[in-house]
């Protein structure tokens, strides 16, 4: 028998993984993940491809077995279930894909009532929950039409549709944006919170893309060589990632130096300083540039950088240089750490940038 | 024409549906699920059984590598035990679907292929068992090639039924040749390869309607 506590924090986590492990021949894909999913949040695990993504999100409904570990989902294990076992289980998480996998030969509605179908539930009853749930991701007047006739944006939502018949639990996302053009994702994305916030469903999604976590992300975990090596709110990770993975991930959505301004830094100290500054949460949503200029007159100028706003918290990135004398440098970074902010000195630019 | 030679050939076409339908059904009823089962066992099937999949795999090679002719003549005893004789074009039917079962089989297991593997992933995620990924996923998704598989078939049992005369089949293909072959009538020749060929458009054309009916794969 459990304890109350162990009860209890079970039923907070709808997927708790223990040192997963999965090998393809002597590689590892799944190389000891432990990962908890708690209910109610959007969990997005990020990783370049061969990560073991794909592994891991398919281990979590029984369609790829690990070769060591726990799996609970609801507080059940599932590693060692048999297939037919299984196949109740899987009704508990509804999953979408990259690409789409509606069956051809089937109406947007019969593809969407299929998991129903699958539960031995009668055809009226289907009827109706399929169009409640393309009511749902407005393809109420698709409900006759063939996949064939959708653009890709409303295959996936179709799709979505499909995972939801059954009222999952779970919903697991494999690259649900990736062959969507931006705008697309962007609809697919909002779709995908609304569910989130109005029927309170938990989702787990893998992604390569940082933008699908930053939009509709709690938590994220960044996954490499089958590891998970850093993971945490969005907006932390996303205000100051702790590794090389993270950071290289997050370069396409976080500010860079210009390249012509990268190229002539140099590490001798000559000319114009370059900083770059982090700061996040609180500290960034008081007056910074007014402050340092009272503070310290003359001695910055802004060359690149903004404010973002990842789940409602200010992530501020700014590259600025620093033209004055030793000592006006030196009263600038500590000012700056009196702000909470990450420093860091990029190198210098012999004449004006 | 003579009255009598126009009842021949009626009689003869008569044969030749008679032969190519039957053994086309059978092929259809046996043929489909040795198809599935040949794809189900597969490695990465549905029903991975590398075992039964090579035996089968073997069975259906062994009957496809004997021309049809010998086939004929080898089976002589099965057909005496299933239909009582072994003349006749009930007799022919026998050694005629025995050839066409492990031909469309083939041709099934090829439609069946190819059908997308993200589509019986998303109906194991979905909770669906066996029964319900061939239902469901495979079969339906197949069914263009299925069918267009099966009008190959029905053709080809068209060409085959040509030679159960060897057995007192009878058929078009019989008639051409005592009649055509045999005794220099080229006109009865030629009217028998007219009414082949139509038979032969005929069937296709129904196929491909059918085919083009069911294939919503574009929209």
């Amino acid at each position: 028998m459990n304890t109350l506590g162990e009860t209890a924090d079970e039923t907070a986590d709808v997927v708790r993984l223990v040192d997963l492990k999965r090998h393809f021949g002597p590689t590892p894909a799944l190389d000891g993940i432990s990962l908890n999913v708690r209910k109610g949040e959007v969990l997005g695990i990020i990783g370049r491809s061969g990560a073991g993504k794909s592994t891991l999100i398919r281990c979590l409904n029984g369609l790829e077995r690990p070769d060591s570990g726990k799996i609970m989902i609801e507080g059940r294990d599932i590693t060692g279930l048999s297939e037919r076992q299984l196949q109740p289980l899987r009704r508990r998480i509804g999953m979408i894909f990259q690409h789409f996998n509606l069956l051809s030969a089937k109406t947007v509605e019969d593809n969407v009532a299929l998991p129903l179908k699958i539960e031995g539930l009668g055809k009226a009853e289907r009827r109706k929950r399929a169009h409640d749930l393309l009511d749902l991701v407005g393809l109420a007047d698709k409900a006759k039409a063939y996949p064939a006739s959708l653009s890709g944006g409303q295959k996936q939502r179709v799709g979505i549709a499909r995972a939801l018949a059954a009222r999952p639990a779970l919903l697991l996302s494999d690259e649900a944006t990736s062959a969507l053009d931006p705008e697309t994702t962007r609809s697919i994305l909002t779709l995908l919170k609304d569910i989130n916030r109005q029927l309170g469903l938990t989702i787990l999604m893998i992604t390569h893309e940082m933008e699908v976590i930053r939009t509709i992300g709690d938590r994220v975990a960044v996954l490499d060589a089958g590891k998970i090596v850093e993971e945490g709110p969005v907006w932390s990770v996303f205000a100051n990632p702790q590794t090389a993975i993270a950071q290289s991930l997050l370069a396409s959505t976080r500010p860079q130096l210009p390249d012509h301004i990268t190229a002539k830094l140099r590490p001798e100290p000559k000319g114009e300083m370059v900083l770059r500054i982090d700061m996040a949460g609180p500290p960034a949503q008081q007056p910074l540039f007014a402050d340092l200029a009272a503070a310290v007159p003359h001695s910055f100028r802004l060359i690149h950088g903004g404010i973002d706003h990842v789940q409602d918290q200010p992530v501020a990135s700014f590259f600025i240089g620093l033209n004055g004398d030793d000592a006006s440098r030196v009263a600038v970074l500590e000012f700056l750490r009196t702000r909470s902010a990450r420093v860091e000195v990029l190198g210098h630019v012999a004449n004006d940038v | 024409m003579s009255q009598m030679m126009f009842d021949l050939l009626l009689r003869s076409l008569w044969e030749t549906l008679l032969m190519t339908f039957a053994s086309g059904l059978i092929s259809l009823v046996v043929g489909l699920p040795l198809g599935l089962t040949l794809v189900a066992t597969d490695r990465g099937g549905i029903a991975e059984n590398l075992a039964v999949n090579r035996v089968l795999g073997g069975i259906v090679n062994a009957f496809r590598s004997v021309p049809f002719i010998i086939l004929l003549v080898a089976l002589i005893p099965v057909t005496r035990f299933i239909v009582g004789t072994s003349i006749g074009t009930w007799a022919a039917i026998v050694p005629l679907s025995i050839a066409a079962t492990p031909y469309y089989a083939r041709i099934a297991e090829v439609s069946l292929r190819e059908v997308n593997r993200g589509l019986v992933e998303a109906a194991r995620a979905m909770g669906g068992n066996k029964w319900t990924i061939i239902r469901e996923v495979l079969v339906p998704e197949a069914l263009p090639g299925l069918i267009a598989g099966f009008t190959v078939t029905l053709v080809t049992m068209v060409g085959a039924s040509a030679m159960a005369g060897m057995v007192g089949g009878g058929g078009l293909g019989d008639l051409a040749i005592r009649y055509g072959y045999q005794r220099y009538d080229t006109g009865i020749m030629m009217i028998v390869v007219a009414v082949l060929i139509a038979l032969v458009c005929g069937i296709q054309w129904i196929g491909d309607r059918l085919m083009a009916r069911l294939d919503r794969r574009v929209g």
